[in-house]
C-alpha cells in the first residue's frame, strides 16, 4: 500500500436517471472522497445521433473527476479499458501537477513546461500507472433497455481485467447492479482481483424501468469508505481470506 | 471541444509552434486515430508529417518512444522525430504535436498484391529483424498492425509508421487494436513480452489473406486456427504461424530463423504456390496441405486408376467366362 491506491467508479449506463437524487452531485461528493467517477453511455447500434438522455453521461464524469465516452455495444470491450486507463493518468497527472505547484509556484502545469521537460515528467507518471494498486468498483445498469447488452458488457468486464492485469502494481475490482431488488443496488461480485469467474455470475435477467443513478452511485461509494473502516477494524489479513472465500 | 471533434485543418493552414517557433503549411490530412492526427504539411519546401495528438499527455508519451527508438542507432526503426511544440489557438487553447519524417510508401496489403506473395516471406524476415532488435533493447511494438506498416520501394523495405503502442517489457500492453491482440482471441495475456508481437506479426501476414478481417465467435482459438489453415496464399508459412500464434518461440530471431530455412529450402514449391497466386489471385490453387484444393488433381488421376481396375476385371471375367463355356462344352 506504500504506493497509494487509486479508486475508481465505473458507471455503464444507456439512459438518464430518472429516481433520485442528482447524480451529478453525488460524483463531485465521491470526487471530493478521492475517488474518480468514470461513465460510459451506450449507444443503440441503429442510433446515429446521441440521444438526449446520454448528456448525463458527461456531466457526470466531469464532475467526478473522471472519463466520460459514448459507444456503440459493440467497441464496449476497447472502450472499458481505456476510459479505465485515462482516468489514471488524469488522476495520477493531476497529483503531479500538485506536487509540481508546491515546487514551482501556483500556476505551474505539465503543459506550462516545454515539451522536453514534460517527457520527463510524463514517464513518471507512466511508471506510476503502471505500478500503482487500482480498485474499481463496476456499476452496470441493468434497466429494462440494458437488456439485450448485458452480454456485451460481461464480455467488455472480463476484457478489462485481462488488461488491467497486465501491469505490475495489483487490481482489485467488484461488480454491483443497480436498480437492485430490494436495494439501490445489488451486489454481484465482491472485491476480486480477477474476473474469470464473471460470466457464471453476471445477470440474466433485467429489473423494471426505474433508473436511480444517484441513489446507487451513492451505495457505490460507500464501498470504498466502508471496506477502510472494516479493513482498519478487523486488519487486512482477515478481509482478504473473507473475500477470497467468495 | 478539440477532443470531442478532433482536428480540421484546411490545406494552407500554417502552423507555428510556440516554444522552437518553427513553422509548418499544412497540405492534407494523412489520417486520424485513437490518439490523434496525422497531416502532410511543408517546412520550407519539405515534406513532414505531423501528428497533433487530443490531449498534451498521449503526445508526451509517443515522443518518449521515438527518442527512445533513435537511440537504437544504424537501424531505422520508426520514423525520425524533427520537432515536438505547442499549437495555440486563437481562442488561447493549445494543441501538443510532434513533426516526423514523413514516409512514402505502400500499404503492406498493396505491395503483396502489386509485387506478388513472393514478397511476404521476404518483408517478414525483415520486420522479424527489426523486432528482434527493439525486443533486445527491453522494448515491444506493441500495436503491431497493417495500418502501422508501410513499404518503402525500391529497395522494399518495411518500415513502422506508428510507434505509439511501444512498451517496455514486462508492462502492460500500452495500445493495441483488437483483431492483432493476444488477449483478445484468449491466446495469452496483455503483458508486454517478444511472443506479443509475434502473435499480432502472425496476423499481420494472415490478414493478407483475409483483408476483411474475421469474427472470433464463442470459440476464438478453434476459429483462429481454422482460417489459418483455410489460408492458401500464404499456405507455406502456416506451420511457423501457427506456432507464432500459440507463442511457441522464444524470441523474434528464432521465427525469423525459421522462416529464413523455409525460403532457402523450397523456393520452387513456394514460387510456384505463388505465381499463381498472382495470376489468379482467389481462385483455389493446388496445395499439398489443404484438402479441397488437392481435389482437382488427385480426383483425375484416381477416376483414371478406376478405369484402369474396371478394365482389368472386365477382361479377368471375360477369360473366366470362356473358361466356363469350354470346360461345358
Amino acid at each position: 500500500m506504500n504506493k497509494g491506491t487509486l479508486k475508481q467508479i465505473l458507471l455503464i449506463t444507456d439512459g438518464c436517471s430518472n429516481q433520485g437524487e442528482d447524480p451529478a452531485a453525488v460524483a463531485t461528493l465521491a470526487y471530493q472522497q478521492g475517488v474518480t467517477v468514470n461513465v460510459i453511455g451506450i449507444l443503440e447500434d441503429q442510433q446515429s445521433e446521441q440521444p438526449e438522455g446520454l448528456e448525463e453521461v458527461e456531466e457526470i464524469a466531469m464532475s467526478g473527476g473522471g472519463v466520460s465516452q459514448i459507444v456503440y455495444a459493440k467497441s464496449l470491450s476497447q472502450t472499458v479499458q481505456m476510459v479505465t486507463k485515462q482516468a489514471m493518468t488524469q488522476t495520477l497527472q493531476g497529483v503531479v501537477n500538485q506536487e509540481l505547484q508546491q515546487i514551482l509556484g501556483a500556476k505551474q502545469e505539465i503543459e506550462d513546461l516545454p515539451p522536453e521537460k514534460r517527457g520527463e515528467i510524463m514517464e513518471v507518471v507512466e511508471d506510476l500507472g503502471e505500478t500503482c494498486d487500482l480498485e474499481v468498483l463496476v456499476l452496470v445498469d441493468t434497466s429494462a433497455s440494458m437488456h439485450n447488452k448485458l452480454p456485451t458488457v460481461r464480455d467488455s468486464l472480463f476484457d478489462l481485467s485481462l488488461s488491467l492485469n497486465a501491469r505490475m502494481g495489483k487490481n482489485r475490482f467488484s461488480i454491483y447492479t443497480f436498480p437492485g431488488k430490494r436495494k439501490e443496488m445489488d451486489k454481484i461480485m465482491d472485491w476480486t482481483p480477477k474476473l474469470d469467474s464473471i460470466s457464471s455470475v453476471f445477470p440474466k435477467l433485467t429489473s423494471g424501468g426505474i433508473t436511480p443513478t444517484g441513489p446507487a452511485l451513492r451505495e457505490a461509494m460507500q464501498q470504498f469508505t466502508k471496506k477502510r473502516s472494516l479493513r482498519n477494524l478487523i486488519g487486512r489479513e482477515d478481509t482478504d481470506v473473507e473475500e477470497s472465500g467468495y | 471541444m478539440w477532443k470531442s471533434q478532433g482536428i480540421n485543418l484546411s490545406p494552407g493552414t500554417v502552423i507555428k509552434g510556440k516554444w522552437h517557433y518553427r513553422s509548418y503549411t499544412i497540405v492534407k490530412k494523412l489520417g486520424s486515430g485513437a490518439m490523434g492526427t496525422v497531416y502532410l504539411a511543408t517546412e520550407n519546401g519539405q515534406s513532414v508529417a505531423i501528428k497533433f495528438g487530443h490531449n498534451s499527455s498521449s503526445i508526451t508519451t509517443e515522443v518518449n518512444v521515438l527518442r527512445t527508438l533513435q537511440k537504437v542507432q544504424d537501424h531505422k526503426l520508426g520514423p525520425s522525430l524533427l520537432d515536438v511544440d505547442d499549437w495555440v489557438l486563437k481562442d488561447g487553447s493549445q494543441v501538443s504535436f510532434y513533426a516526423m519524417e514523413y514516409l512514402k510508401g505502400k500499404e503492406l496489403n498493396r505491395f503483396v498484391q502489386e509485387h506478388g506473395f513472393e514478397w511476404v516471406g521476404i518483408l517478414a524476415v525483415q520486420l522479424l529483424e527489426d523486432l528482434e532488435h527493439l525486443h533486445q533493447f527491453g522494448w515491444v511494438f506493441g500495436d503491431l498492425k497493417t495500418d502501422n506498416l508501410l513499404v518503402t520501394f525500391p529497395p522494399a523495405r518495411m518500415r513502422w509508421l506508428d510507434v505509439g503502442g511501444t512498451t517496455q517489457v514486462g508492462r502492460a500492453i500500452k495500445e493495441y487494436t483488437e483483431f492483432y491482440d493476444r488477449g483478445y482471441w484468449g491466446m495469452g495475456s496483455r503483458k508486454a513480452d517478444p511472443q506479443y508481437d509475434l502473435f499480432a506479426f502472425a496476423m499481420v501476414i494472415l490478414q493478407i489473406e483475409y483483408p476483411g478481417r474475421f469474427e472470433r465467435g464463442t470459440h476464438p482459438e478453434r476459429a483462429l486456427f481454422m482460417k489459418l489453415k483455410q489460408a492458401n496464399n500464404i499456405a507455406p508459412y502456416q506451420e511457423i504461424l501457427g506456432k507464432a500464434l500459440r507463442s511457441e518461440y522464444n524470441s523474434a530471431a528464432e521465427m525469423k530463423d525459421a522462416l529464413t530455412s523455409l525460403l532457402l529450402a523450397s523456393p520452387t514449391q513456394s514460387k510456384r504456390n505463388t505465381r499463381a497466386g498472382r495470376k489468379q489471385s482467389h481462385s483455389v490453387q493446388p496445395s499439398r496441405k489443404k484438402p479441397t484444393a488437392t481435389v482437382p488433381y488427385s480426383g483425375a488421376s484416381t477416376s483414371a486408376h478406376k478405369w484402369e481396375i474396371v478394365g482389368i476385371v472386365m477382361t479377368v471375367c471375360l477369360f473366366y467366362m470362356m473358361y466356363v463355356v469350354m470346360q461345358w462344352i
